[in-house]
């Protein structure tokens, strides 16, 4: 029988709920070994191939145990640029810890028992940022990097898909320039995820090495606007990688959506997370906050929404008051478990089977009330979840002076829609040959949310990788 | 290899230099406002912007993202123009940059552009400092051979600008101020309503009317001509962050459908807006941006 997991440190909810302080601490250097023990070392690791880029986990967690902390970081930067954000918000749960041979046949997510390989991951990353100031270049393939390029390579979007893609372009030796619609890099790791998952200075330092590594990163530039894509072409650029997210927050068509103090999801956290509107008014950008806050949805948008909206009325003096509002039960909820148990911590309140049918407001147009249905569970959907079914006269109210509306995000067609001869499908998303993840138009390629839908980090850097590969391929022939 | 042909995109100094103020003049200077007029280092946007387009700038890193109707663009120097009242804390922030100063970003054009075509005869509507985001529409409807009559208005004498520029544009130029200090004593909606008598019926057929300016006379404007079943082109400034269609701040009702302003506008036919509910979101941080404003004594 195997010890028990090591359960990493956090700050206490009500401490960190004070501010957005990042909530999960990591592994300090002997919990980490410790964990790194309980790891059986298979003779033929089903983790590898639960990781979406194919990490090399038995191989790096073997150099933890031997305190090879440098020999690890290059292990886990042969096949992931950013140990540090993916340490922190890769669903692991889905992916390498539901492999672990710990799990268990069948189950759908990691077992309590499987290796904390994020966790790991990220001790490895964390490891690296302190102790390889320079350093962080260091690896195999990027130590052949000359000054000379003979191409170059353009990359629409610095989300993780585009992250991921120029770092692997760059490490052989292409030129790349990232080009960002926004004034900071990181897309939806900056604007969407708040500073208490992910650090803005993790953030920053992971996307330094890229400009270390060559990379140009232009901001402010909104593909399809400023510039077209033949206008890159022409410019000189070989191959285009769209990395475009899915950027288009869905609302829920009912009335009264438009009132004041009815965010997007997307609203909400750009001006919190970006703008850093909870520093208002050192910072310049408002947000609103009030006495009883809603939030609409199940997935992890929605938790980060809660967590955020619960920070800003402690920072306020307000006494915390924020419902999740979810139409199906807590089973089928969209978000990482962790996510979840980490809002329920903190005191967020959960509703189940609960639908909105309308928000009413006052005479100023501010949100007063929402009124819901009651839902049941029924017949399994497409998505094999159960679908929600709403029960007439079931209708409910509450008061409420801020809602969040978290149910999902399409994608952005302002590049798309001025692209001839580029194939999207019904919502828009990019359509690519899923070997190459090359669009219909030669020598553009895409990957990330903008072709899958709404990801996860890493999944959007697997395809991305698998982008990359076929550039270099294209450009080197 | 084309590499060479690249546009330097690519070091940090120059980034600096493309937003970089070239030229600045106070248009306006009262006790209590003032109209700035500045020109851009933008090559990127000025190649591109549309009349009817707009940016999006910060001033500082920890400003707003705010959006600005671009008024001209000189695509050989590189250079956009802005034209802006200090109202909030950011523009009255911009008013304070001067010749050689840099935003710390700028972004655009966005928006869609203006549907520039041969109407007939147009009347252009500018009130405020929306006169200004009416000029580069001005230009181009008359470039497309159309009659274009101009009404701009203001509440005093001091801040009708534009006059002689708009001048060279129209066929006739009408001007109103609240106090009768300059031209008719009275709005820009008195004028079109003496303009459009008799314009009811098929001669209306051929008429457009364009208005840019606060959402009162925009949404009189609408009213207006909606009653003569004129088409009317508005230009929306709802509240936005960051102009690309992320976020949804500046969704509007139009024809009871949700649009975003920055990408499915800014402009959007006036009779089909839900005026009262853009006015209502346009308030939404009124007593935050008050509390700004005088915590940096602007």
């Amino acid at each position: 029988m195997t010890k028990k997991s090591i359960k990493p440190d956090e700050l206490n909810p009500s401490v960190r709920t004070n501010d957005f302080s990042e909530v999960l601490l990591g592994y300090n250097e002997a919990q980490a070994r410790e964990e790194a023990m309980r790891c059986l070392q298979c003779k033929n690791p089903a983790c590898v191939a639960g990781c979406p880029v194919g990490i090399d986990i038995k191989k790096f967690i073997f150099q933890i145990v031997e305190k090879d902390y440098r020999a690890a970081y290059l292990t886990i930067k042969k096949k992931n640029n950013f140990p540090s954000i993916c340490g922190r918000v890769c669903p692991a749960e889905y992916q390498c810890r539901k492999a672990c041979v710990l799990t268990g046949k069948g189950s759908s997510f990691a077992s309590e028992r499987a290796i904390n390989i994020h966790l790991l991951e990220r001790f490895v990353g964390d490891w690296g940022m302190r102790n390889l100031k320079d350093g962080n270049t260091v690896g195999p393939e990027t130590e052949s990097v000359s000054g000379k390029h003979r191409d170059a390579a353009a990359v629409v979007g610095s989300g993780p898909a585009g992250l991921c893609c120029a770092g692997e372009l760059a490490r052989s030796g292409i030129k790349v320039v990232m080009f960002e619609s926004l004034h900071k890099t990181g897309g939806v790791l900056r604007y969407g995820i708040p500073p208490f998952r992910l650090p803005q200075e993790v953030l920053d330092f992971e996307i330094n090495y890229l400009k270390k590594l060559g990379v140009e990163i232009r901001t402010n530039v909104v593909m399809g606007k400023a510039m077209t894509l033949d206008e890159l072409f022409k410019d000189g650029f070989s191959c285009v990688f769209l990395g475009l997210g899915a950027g288009t927050p869905s609302f829920l068509g009912v009335s009264g959506e438009n009132l004041c103090n009815v965010y997007s999801a997307n609203e909400f956290l750009t001006r919190v997370n970006l703008m850093s509107a909870f520093k208002f008014p050192e910072y310049h950008t408002p947000i609103n906050t009030g006495k009883r806050i809603a939030v609409i949805g199940g997935g992890n948008t929605a938790m980060d929404s809660a967590r955020v909206a619960l920070r800003l009325q402690k920072i306020n003096n307000i006494t915390p008051d924020v419902n999740i509002f979810y139409r199906r039960t807590e089973k089928e909820m969209p978000g990482r478990r962790p996510e979840i148990q980490h809002a329920a911590e903190e005191g967020i309140k959960f509703e189940f089977l609960v639908q909105p049918v309308g928000f009413e407001g006052d005479k100023e147009g501010r949100l007063e009330k929402i009124k819901f249905l009651r839902c049941r569970l029924g017949e399994p959907d497409s998505s094999g979840r159960r679908r929600p079914v709403p029960i007439e006269g079931s209708v409910f109210e509450k008061k409420c002076d801020i809602a969040i509306i978290a149910v999902g995000l399409g994608a952005n067609r302002v590049l798309t829609k001025v692209t001839p001869g580029i194939n999207v499908d019904k919502w828009g998303d990019v359509l690519v040959d899923p070997e190459t993840m090359q669009t219909s138009l030669s020598r553009v390629y895409a990957g990330g949310d903008i072709v899958g839908g709404e990801g996860t980090v890493i999944e959007a850097m697997g395809m991305a990788k698998k982008a990359s590969a076929a550039m270099i391929k294209c450009l080197r022939p | 290899m084309g590499l060479k042909k690249t546009r330097s995109f690519f070091s940090g100094d120059k980034q600096r230099a493309e937003m970089r103020i070239i030229k600045k003049a106070v248009l306006v200077e009262t006790p209590d406002t003032r109209i700035v007029k500045v020109d851009v280092y933008a090559p990127l946007i000025a190649g591109k912007a549309r009349p009817g387009q707009f940016v999006v700038l910060m001033v500082k890193e920890e400003g707003e993202r705010i959006p600005l109707t671009v008024v001209g663009t000189d695509e050989r120097a590189g250079n956009i123009t802005l034209i802006f009242q200090e109202l909030g804390l950011t523009t009255k922030l911009l008013g304070k940059l001067n010749e050689g100063d840099s935003l710390y970003a700028l972004t655009g054009p966005l928006g869609r552009e203006t549907d520039i075509k041969k109407y007939g005869k147009t009347i252009l509507i500018g009130g405020g400092v929306g006169i200004a985001e009416i000029y580069p529409v001005a230009k181009a409807m008359k470039e497309a051979g159309n009659r274009v009559d101009v009404i701009i208005g203001a509440r005093t004498r001091a801040f009708l600008i534009l006059e002689d520029e708009l001048k060279a544009f129209s066929d006739e130029l009408y001007t109103a101020t609240d106090d009768g200090s300059y031209g008719e004593k009275g709005f820009t909606t008195d004028i079109l309503r003496t303009l459009l008598a008799g314009n009811s019926g098929s001669a209306a057929k051929d008429v457009m009317v364009y208005a840019v300016g606060p959402i009162p006379m925009m949404r009189l404007v609408s009213s207006i001509t909606g009653k003569l079943k004129i088409k009317t082109l508005v230009s929306l400034n709802a509240l936005m962050v960051d102009g690309t269609g992320m976020c949804g701040s500046c969704r509007v009702s139009v024809n009871n459908e949700v649009k975003f302003s920055c990408v499915d506008g800014p402009e959007f036919d006036g009779h089909q807006v839900d005026w009262e509910e853009l006015d209502k979101r346009n308030r939404i941080y009124r007593d935050k941006e008050k509390h700004v404003c005088r915590l940096n004594r602007l």
